[in-house]
This record gives structure tokens, C-alpha cells and sequence, in this order.
């Protein structure tokens, strides 16, 4: 209990006398994560989309695969993309392996799947609704794929909010490419695995509520910009 | 822009979905001219019928041809289903949002959306979520969505199903504009008394096939099937 305390306190402390390595980490877990959730949401949505409308011979399978996909554990991502980005690696003379571009990369892996599956299971409904319409009305799957995405937007948000939420919280990936360097690829999540173990649980948790401040702040903004919830159903 | 009436001939045309026969064997040539009604009990196959002309139903057997090319065809056409569709946007975006697609430019559009907007009523709702809209204003949206267009043809199934009398009457002045604007209407009703009001000329399905295909003078009055009779006399058949 008393650690909870102090790391509340801590949490505090940092947050109030703008702890200058608490800034950076941070804006290093936002950019890191953020672009990986701008990355993975373009590819994301038009595929889980596109899997929506599509009929093809082996779309079950794509199906099943991308769900157990989102499943698909951190680590194991972190090891492949390490391989990938490792001086012997294919894409070892890129040089990219400890930067915040490899971990971006393995994040994009991570979160792709799970936006897209969630963006296919709303968009069969939405679908299964335009269905009709939009095959009268003789569109193109391009333009099909772009009313649905329009229309829909509310439910992708959520799909989006999911991956970002995987993203920001991930540490298994980002610690084996990222390597958890002081001031270039710190992030919050290795920060607090690295606190914690130091046995400074204090810090750890005062990161550790920053970082969940950080996601709730991040739902609010996004939720009162696109105003969910205020006119109408859809 | 096809000048002239739009004509469409089928040539044993079979629907079967699952092994079972839902239409068909269907011959028939038709000029689409006015308001074309195709009555006939439940499961005749009235609306795989409007589905097929439109395109949009997967032919078993037969062959179908348009006057036109089928690609041309299907611009040319339009087609409000049974249960209104309305785009989850407001009332002015559903109505532009067909005049979006081929490409229409942005001072066109306005001006076509308020125009329509105020032909079916709902020039105050332009702002208005269409899916909160009533069943009848859907069903109105839908029609001014079609129509905006200015398709030589207008495919309605059962467009004025579980409406009341003012909505119906609303949605009856639509279509006789329509057609005096040069839009062909071929629809299905349920309701013999809006056929009576609407119909130029009338096909009777039954069971799938083709029962009598008359101008609607004719079919009220002096029907060559007995089937057709039975119907009007509001009999079952089956």
C-alpha cells in the first residue's frame, strides 16, 4: 500500500516540476506510437474493410488468420523485426535497429492485425446494410470501400483506439529493437520495466499512472473531436 | 444520355437460387414507357424479377438485353428497394451522394439537392440524420435519391408498404412527375387500388412465370387468365 502511495506522490513530483526526462519519455512513447497507429490504421482499415466486401476464394482463411494475428505476441514480433534490422539481417545495412523507426515498424506489425479485424466485424455489418445500394448504384470497390470507411468511422475510431491502446502499453517488442536507450528509445513502458527492476517502485509506479493518465487523456481528446455519443446513432 | 425510351427483351430467362426455382422461364419484350406495375401474390417473384432487369440478380438460364448496352443500362437506371436504404448521413449527403459518384460538380449537386429536397418535403431537414427520419421520409428520401439522377428508369419494389394514406399520396405525385418528366417506372405493390390509380400497363407473375402482360386498361377490365381474375377478385390463389 505504502508503494502505491509513494508512487502516486511520485507521480505527482514528476508531473508538477515537469520532470525533464519524464517529458521525453513521453513525447517519445506518443511518437512512437502514434506513428505506428497512423501507419497501421492506413493499412488497417482498408483492409479489414476490403475483407468486408470482398469475395474471394480463400477469405476465410485470411480471416482466421488475421484474428489469431491479433494475438500474436510481442516478443516474437520484437525478435523478428530484430532479426530483420540486425547488422547480419537483411535490412541490417539501414542501420535502423535501436532507433525509434525499428520500433515503430514492430509496433505497425502488432497493431495492424488487431484494427483490421476489428475493422472487419463492423464493417460485415455496415455492409450487410449498403449492401443493396451501393451494388445499384454501380460504385467502384474503391468507392465502396471509401462510403463504408466514411459511414463507419465511429466504430473505427474504437478499432483505432484498440491498436493505439496495444501500442502504448506494449513493452516486449519495443525493449528487444529499441534496446530502452537513454534519450533515444526510452519510452514510458521500458522506463517502468527498468525502474522496476531497479526496485525504484516509486518511480515505476509514477510512471506507470502517467502513462495511463496519458491513454485516458489521449480517449477523452479523441472521443470530444469527433463527438462521439452526441448527435445521433451513428 | 440515351434518347428514347429504354426497351428490354428476355429470352427464357430462369432464376434458381439453391436448386430451387424462384423465376422463370421468362419470355418477354417490353418498351419502358410510363408506369409499368407487376402485381402478384407473395413469392410470385415479382422483386427477382425488378432484379433482374436492374442487373442485379445472377441470371441461372436465359439471356437478357437491354436496348443499350448493359453498362449504359444500368446509369440509365435507378432502383428503390423494399425496406428504404439511407446512408448514415444527413438527409442533403444521401441525396448527393449518387450525383458524387459520376463525378457531378459541386454547384450542380447544390442546386439538385434543394431542388429535390423540397419535391419530397424534407427542405428542413437538409441537416437531418436520414436515419432518424421516418418511415415514410426514408421511403421519400430514397425516391428523391433515385431520382435525382434523371434515370430513363425507376425499379420500386413495393414502395409504399406499411405507409399511411398521406405518405402514399405524397409518394403516387413523385412517380406521376417522374414520369411526366421522362422517367420510366416499372414497381410491385401489394396494393391493387394504387396499381388501379398508377398502371399504364400491368405484368401478372405467378409462381414465377409470366401471366399476362397488358396495357392496365385492359388488365383491370377484361383479364385473359383466369389466374388474373381470381387476383383481382381478391381470391388466394397460389
Amino acid at each position: 500500500m505504502n508503494e502505491i502511495f509513494a508512487g502516486l506522490q511520485e507521480a505527482f513530483r514528476l508531473i508538477f516540476t515537469l520532470d525533464s526526462d519524464l517529458i521525453e519519455i513521453t513525447l517519445r512513447s506518443l511518437q512512437v506510437s502514434v506513428t505506428a497507429l497512423l501507419i497501421a490504421s492506413a493499412l488497417a482499415l482498408p483492409l479489414g474493410t476490403w475483407l468486408a466486401i470482398r469475395r474471394f476464394r480463400y477469405r476465410r482463411f485470411a480471416i482466421v488468420v488475421l484474428n489469431a494475428l491479433m494475438g500474436l505476441p510481442p516478443v516474437v514480433v520484437g525478435l523478428m523485426v530484430y532479426l530483420l534490422f540486425s547488422r547480419s539481417g537483411p535490412f541490417g545495412v539501414m542501420g535502423l535497429l535501436f532507433t525509434p523507426t525499428a520500433m515503430i515498424v514492430a509496433q505497425v506489425i502488432i497493431i495492424t492485425p488487431l484494427i483490421a479485424s476489428i475493422t472487419h466485424q463492423a464493417m460485415r455489418e455496415l455492409w450487410s446494410e449498403y449492401h443493396d445500394l451501393l451494388i445499384s448504384l454501380n460504385t467502384t470497390s474503391l468507392q465502396r470501400i471509401t462510403a463504408l470507411i466514411r459511414d463507419g468511422r465511429r466504430t473505427l475510431m474504437t478499432a483505432s483506439l484498440a491498436g493505439f491502446g496495444r501500442g502504448i502499453g506494449e513493452v516486449g517488442a519495443i525493449m528487444i529493437v529499441g534496446g530502452n536507450i537513454d534519450h533515444v528509445t526510452r519510452v514510458l513502458t521500458t522506463a517502468i520495466a527498468l525502474e522496476t527492476g531497479k526496485g525504484d517502485f516509486a518511480l515505476a509506479l509514477g510512471l506507470g499512472f502517467v502513462l495511463i493518465a496519458l491513454t485516458l487523456l489521449i480517449n477523452f481528446a479523441i472521443h470530444s473531436l469527433s463527438r462521439t455519443e452526441r448527435d445521433g446513432t451513428w | 444520355m440515351v434518347k428514347g425510351p429504354l426497351s428490354v427483351s428476355l429470352d427464357s430467362v430462369v432464376v434458381r437460387r439453391d436448386g430451387k426455382l424462384v423465376l422463370g422461364p421468362l419470355d418477354l419484350d417490353m418498351e419502358t414507357r410510363g408506369i409499368t406495375v407487376v402485381l402478384g401474390p407473395n413469392g410470385a417473384g415479382k422483386t427477382t424479377f425488378l432484379k433482374v432487369l436492374h442487373g442485379v440478380e445472377r441470371i441461372s438460364d436465359g439471356e437478357m438485353h437491354w436496348s443499350v448496352a448493359n453498362v449504359q443500362a444500368r446509369e440509365e437506371q435507378a432502383y428503390v428497394f423494399q425496406s428504404p436504404i439511407v446512408l448514415r448521413r444527413s438527409v442533403a449527403q444521401n441525396l448527393a451522394y449518387p450525383l458524387k459518384l459520376i463525378g457531378t460538380v459541386k454547384s450542380e449537386i447544390s442546386m439538385r439537392v434543394s431542388l429535390w429536397a423540397r419535391k419530397i418535403g424534407l427542405e428542413d431537414a437538409l441537416d437531418f440524420p436520414a436515419t432518424r427520419l421516418s418511415g415514410g421520409e426514408k421511403q421519400k428520401l430514397a425516391i428523391g435519391r433515385a431520382l435525382i439522377r434523371m434515370p430513363k428508369v425507376l425499379f420500386l419494389d413495393e414502395p409504399c408498404a406499411n405507409l399511411d394514406g398521406r405518405s402514399i399520396r405524397e409518394i403516387e405525385e413523385l412517380l406521376h412527375e417522374a414520369t411526366l418528366a421522362g422517367t420510366s417506372i416499372i414497381m410491385t405493390t401489394h396494393n391493387l387500388g394504387q396499381a388501379k390509380r398508377l398502371a399504364d400497363s400491368v405484368l401478372f407473375l405467378l409462381g414465377g412465370r409470366l401471366h399476362e402482360q397488358s396495357p392496365a386498361s385492359v388488365f383491370f377490365n377484361i383479364p385473359s387468365t383466369s389466374e388474373a381474375q381470381s387476383f383481382l377478385n381478391g381470391d388466394i390463389i397460389e
